[in-house]
């Protein structure tokens, strides 16, 4: 601390010792030198241990063949790839789940926060049931519910047909498909140039309600486009539409995409458990936008929908996008929960590789090198969003 | 008073948000529920048609439920085995009159399970004499001290008459308790010094606590966990093991310190720098500066967030199951691993669930209330 | 705060227990007085609690032998469940003291993993179950199928060169719990169910609603010979393990069981018997052991052909034939070295 004396006497060892920024510097070597020993004490523990019992140290083992297969992947696969690539696998099933799961989770919980709040009993009472039942059972535990759900259903030869092709069985949910077709490139440059066009109707929309105060129903345009232009598209190319049709051969569905039932155990159980936050969190940060909005809102004629969408939602964005970050968070980190119901993700992938190569360090450490990277992307993504909402609302 | 408290008090009092007060049926109506049925379901086409839908939902789903875990259901079992529930089409709650003590008490042997079932109500009680304000006193400290002790001589015995249990036996309930309870507390000093770490001056101490924090927050439990389990006895000289269930709980502990210390760095910074600055000019050290001004004033402010954090951390220790221990959740599939009682899994699981939704719910809104009461009892 | 602070030293001064493993694995585990030995975490007939957490099997038998070798009690032994994942991991670190744990034998365990195995104490290797319903006749019908898997095990491997060998496709299901595995498998969730030819025997008698269900297929496709594993270096500790074993596979030979042995040691004029068993001084001393340390192991425990019938033969649910393991006089492979 400082104190009078020091400035009496700046020169003597005492007013050293008594020196704020002394003290400080002191601590922190202190501090440093602790962390540091431990480390080095842990890594030394480590590294003797390893070589005392002749286990192997390294990432060497990544260029090695795998020699297992994986159920499901974004990207081809077989047991003579290397460890990397069984590992990137993982990584990629991880993001599958968790991508679809946040956009899910979103919406689902969106809609469940607004019905909280609705005017309509029922409703709201449903909605609060449903949040109250789901936060406060473990993850897991409404996992191997959904797991035990999935796998109860019929068998492949008794698969349940939901006509034009759709089968459920406990295999899976198996869809059809068109066939892949090299004339089929104009078609989907037709799809990305919707989704483009979207953005820039949306902003010529959004620019000629400032200047003219006239609406433009760009939403429905901008679907309608999303829809009618590939389909253009086809009709244009004249190429045949091929589908690849799920049809039982042997023992399972040949063809057609599917939908794992590890994938979809997963997927429901993270999104709906992820719901029930984020409802809270939208329905808290509806709250927090004062209801002279919505009245003047009201008052100038615009519909409750519009209120809702225009005016109450936006500013609601300031104090939902925080929270909604760590919740989505918490979302990546829980689907490794997979490896409790057999979805391969990048913990259940590592785990085997550790198994099979002994080396626990490194698997270990990769899987968490890999989560902090796609926790640190996706914050940076969610601040970058933040930045630009409280901005926009100012 | 001084200024600067009110100032938490109205944070907090904004912070607690109460539910919009829903439209009342007016007074001199006809027939009540019918107006109110009006007012509140029928007020509008949409709000008819999401009511209508609502109701369908219902009709679909609350008939056949009640069918299945009521009316139809097996409460019993003659003969221990699950043949009468076969033969039902509706719930076979006997399940838990064949498997509660498993489910309940793990591998725990069998003929003292008295001695768990005893430990696991005096930690209950001491929880539930804990959430009373009124009890807060220096006592509760010295009663937990000796709960702590009779609940470690109950669950491990070795002496005064109780056979040894080792804790790979452990199980159930009382172990998802215990590893929640411990975690949290000895998580709680550790998340001290790391917020005061993370919110120091000094960029060295700074960064290592932060870094702390953020590699923690940014990793799955379930990684942590396998990191404790497997490479914790790596990390330790050559000799020195420690054992499995205390491994999970360091990891635990860990775990939790990240987040406990982002909800207590919340509450430092809801207190003025103006309290700071004043312990600073009276010439109180760092230490005692934090001891007497600062963290008695955060530290009440994160109650609430704390007993959050233990709901987590309640939640959690479901995990364990990956490691290898006899959690509640655990013990309950080792029950349902009987060929005998498993197509009722979905029974097990539900009774599961129900302890644990009695366990978080009620915290939850403990934590509601606390959150309530802690801002109106100093604002008088 | 002060009752927080006051509960958290307390709690963690109580849990803390820190068994000590420290030079030569002998001389320590000696000295805590007990054998911790890592065993499956439940698969009957190898390694399985009972309801009142009693643990039988033949994996358990020779984590009992090497206790009654040492302690001259086959119940000084504490176990340690271990899934497929730590199974390594906790030998390496000296969490346990063997390995008892339907373990194959591979060359990169025996190396890379810093393991030494000592006695394969069952000749396995890996078949295929498939619900009776489907037809499946062999093996090579499996074109295909989905199959249910543990992830990490040397099986999950040789499903993969298997496969690759005979120009087939199938769907891997890999869940880490055998008895999440197997109910994933009743459940239909996969056509077959693939693991050591045993352990399909095993679950086949123990968790299916109707065994008849199901039906093992012929052919094997892998050699897996289960064998109890120690750490690298440490030959004395080695050198105990292994002779505790062949200690049961000798006295089957010589026909020395429970029942018999002490009226063997006393009237037998074989000199290997009376070396086996002690009466001839000698081989205690070498291995640094009491001089009737086999003579207790079969007492306690008995020879190999009575662990076998009790866990896993004729006397056991599974009912499995000796086969590969009847010693090697009858045909089979189990074989002691002499016991000079």
């Amino acid at each position: 601390m400082l104190s009078g004396r020091q400035v009496k006497q700046p020169a003597t060892l005492r007013a050293l010792v008594y020196s704020a920024r002394f003290r400080g510097i002191v601590y922190q070597v202190a501090v440093v030198v602790g962390v540091l020993a431990l480390g080095w004490y842990l890594v030394h523990n480590t590294l003797a241990n390893l070589a005392a019992r002749g286990i192997a140290t390294g990432f060497g083992f990544m260029g090695q063949e795998a020699g297992f297969d994986i159920g499901e992947g974004l990207i081809a696969y077989s047991a003579a790839d290397t460890y990397l690539r069984a590992l990137v696998v993982g990584v990629l099933n991880t993001l599958k789940v968790a991508v679809l799961g946040i956009a899910l989770a979103s919406l689902l919980g969106l809609v469940v926060g607004i019905a909280r709040l609705s005017r309509n009993w029922l409703v709201a009472r449903l909605a609060t049931f449903y949040v109250e039942t789901v936060r406060n059972v473990p993850l897991l535990l409404q996992l191997f519910v959904w797991y035990g759900i999935v796998t109860a259903l019929p068998g492949p030869r008794q698969a349940l047909d939901l006509g034009l092709g759709v089968f459920i069985s406990n295999r899976g949910l198996k869809v059809p498909v068109p066939e892949w077709h090299d004339s089929y490139w104009p078609v989907l440059v037709l799809l990305a140039a919707a989704f483009i066009g979207l953005f820039v109707l949306r902003r010529w929309a959004i620019n000629r309600l400032y200047r003219t105060g006239r609406p433009f129903p760009w939403l429905s345009v901008g679907l309608a486009g999303l829809v009618v232009l590939p389909w253009l598209g086809l009709v244009l190319v004249g190429a045949p539409l091929v589908w690849s049709i799920p049809e039982l051969k042997g023992f399972n569905f040949q063809g057609g995409a599917d939908l794992s039932p590890e994938f979809a155990a997963l997927l429901a159980g993270l999104t709906v458990y992820t719901a029930s936050f984020i409802a809270e969190i939208v329905r808290s940060g509806i709250l927090a936008v004062p209801h002279g909005q919505t009245e003047a809102a009201l008052s100038l004629g615009l519909s409750r929908a519009k209120t809702l969408r225009l005016v109450v939602l936006p500013q609601a964005l300031r104090v939902i996008v925080p929270p909604l970050t760590s919740q989505y968070l918490n979302l990546l980190k829980n689907s490794s929960l997979a490896v409790a119901i057999g979805y391969p993700d990048l913990v259940s992938v590592a785990n085997t590789a550790i198994n099979q190569t002994g080396q626990a360090v490194e698997g270990v450490a990769l899987t968490m090198a890999v989560f902090l990277v796609i926790s640190l992307a996706l914050s940076l993504l969610m601040n970058w969003y933040n930045a630009k909402v409280a901005l926009v609302s100012r | 008073m001084i200024k600067p408290e009110d100032d938490i008090h109205n944070a907090l009092a904004a912070a607690d948000v109460e539910e919009p007060s829903q439209a009342v049926a007016p007074a001199n109506s006809v027939w009540k529920p019918l107006s109110w049925a009006k007012s509140n379901l029928f007020d509008s086409v949409p709000n008819a048609l999401l009511t209508l839908l609502a109701l369908l939902l219902l009709w679909e789903t609350v008939p056949p439920l009640l069918s299945w875990g009521l009316f139809n259901a097996t409460w019993s079992v003659a003969d221990g085995t699950a043949a009468a529930c076969r033969d039902g089409t509706g719930a076979c709650w006997a399940l838990m009159g064949e498997k509660n003590r498993l489910m309940l008490f793990g591998v725990y042997p069998y003929d003292q399970h008295w001695r768990p079932l005893l430990a696991t109500a005096i930690v209950i009680a001491m929880l539930a004499t804990s959430a009373l304000r009124r009890f807060w006193l220096p006592a509760l400290g010295y009663a937990w001290l000796g709960a702590v002790v009779v609940v470690a001589w109950l669950m491990w015995g070795g002496f005064l008459g109780l056979t040894y249990v080792e804790t790979a036996q452990w199980g159930g309930l009382p172990l998802t308790l215990g590893l929640a309870l411990l975690g949290i507390v000895l998580a709680f000093p550790l998340s001290i010094v790391l917020a005061l770490g993370r919110r120091s001056n000094l960029p060295a101490i700074k960064a290592i606590c932060t870094g702390y924090i953020e590699l923690v927050r940014g990793v799955p439990l379930v990684s942590v966990l396998f990191m404790a389990s497997v490479m914790f006895p790596l990390f330790l000289p050559e000799g020195v093991t420690i054992d499995k269930l205390l491994r999970a709980l360091a990891g635990m502990t860990l775990f939790t310190a990240a987040y406990l210390a982002e909800a207590v760095r919340g509450g430092l910074q809801a207190i003025p720098r103006g309290q700071e600055e004043a312990a600073d000019a009276l010439g109180l050290s760092y230490w005692r500066k934090m001891r007497l001004i600062v963290l008695p004033q955060a530290l009440r402010l994160v109650i609430p967030p704390i007993v959050n954090q233990f709901i987590s951390c309640f939640k959690d220790t479901s995990l364990v199951t990956i490691v290898g221990l006899y959690d509640l959740l655990a013990a309950t599939k080792a029950a349902l691993a009987d060929p005998e009682w498993r197509p009722f899994f979905v029974e097990g699981y539900v009774a599961a669930a129900l302890v644990y939704w009695c366990f978080c719910f009620f915290m939850s809104r403990y934590s509601q209330w606390l959150e309530r009461e802690l801002a109106t009892g100093t604002r008088r | 705060m002060k009752a927080f602070k006051a509960c958290a030293i307390a709690a963690a001064l109580a849990v803390t227990s820190m068994p000590a493993w420290a030079g030569p694995t002998v001389d320590a585990v000696k000295a805590k007085g007990f054998v911790q030995c890592g065993v499956n975490l439940g698969l009957y007939g190898f390694s399985a609690p009972d309801d009142k957490g009693n643990w039988s099997g033949l994996d358990v038998d020779a984590c009992r032998a090497v206790a009654a070798a040492l302690f001259g009690d086959a119940s000084k032994v504490k176990y340690t469940p271990l899934s497929a994942q730590q199974r390594l991991p906790a030998l390496q670190s000296g969490e346990i003291d063997l390995l008892a744990r339907n373990t194959t034998w591979t060359l990169s365990r025996d190396t890379a993993n810093g393991l030494n195995f000592t006695v394969t104490n069952y000749y396995d290797g890996q078949g295929f179950m498939v619900p009776t319903k489907l037809g499946v006749k062999a093996a090579k019908d499996l074109n295909g199928a989905t199959v249910c898997v543990l992830p990490g095990t040397t099986t999950e491997q040789n499903l993969a060169d298997w496969f690759r060998a005979n120009k087939m496709t199938y769907k891997p299901v890999v869940i880490e719990k055998n008895e999440e595995l197997a109910s994933a498998f009743i459940a239909g969730r996969c056509d077959v169910y693939t693991s050591d030819a045993s352990q399909l025997a095993a679950i086949r008698a123990n968790e299916m609603p109707n065994p008849a269900d199901y039906v093992i297929l012929p052919e094997l496709i892998s050699k897996e010979p289960l064998a109890v594993a120690v750490r690298h270096g440490d030959d004395q500790w080695l050198d105990v393990v292994r002779w505790s074993l062949y200690a049961m596979i000798a006295a089957e030979e010589k026909g020395v069981t429970m029942a018999n042995v002490d009226q063997m040691a006393a009237s037998s004029p074989d000199p290997e018997i009376k070396r086996l068993l002690g009466v001839t001084a000698g081989n205690g001393k070498a291995l640094g052991l009491d001089e009737a340390w086999a003579k207790t192991i079969i007492k306690q425990v008995g020879n190999y052909g009575e662990s076998f019938d009790r866990n896993v033969g004729q006397g056991s649910k599974l009912k499995i034939a000796r086969g590969q393991n009847a010693l090697y006089t009858q045909g089979g492979l189990m074989y002691a070295p002499p016991f000079k």
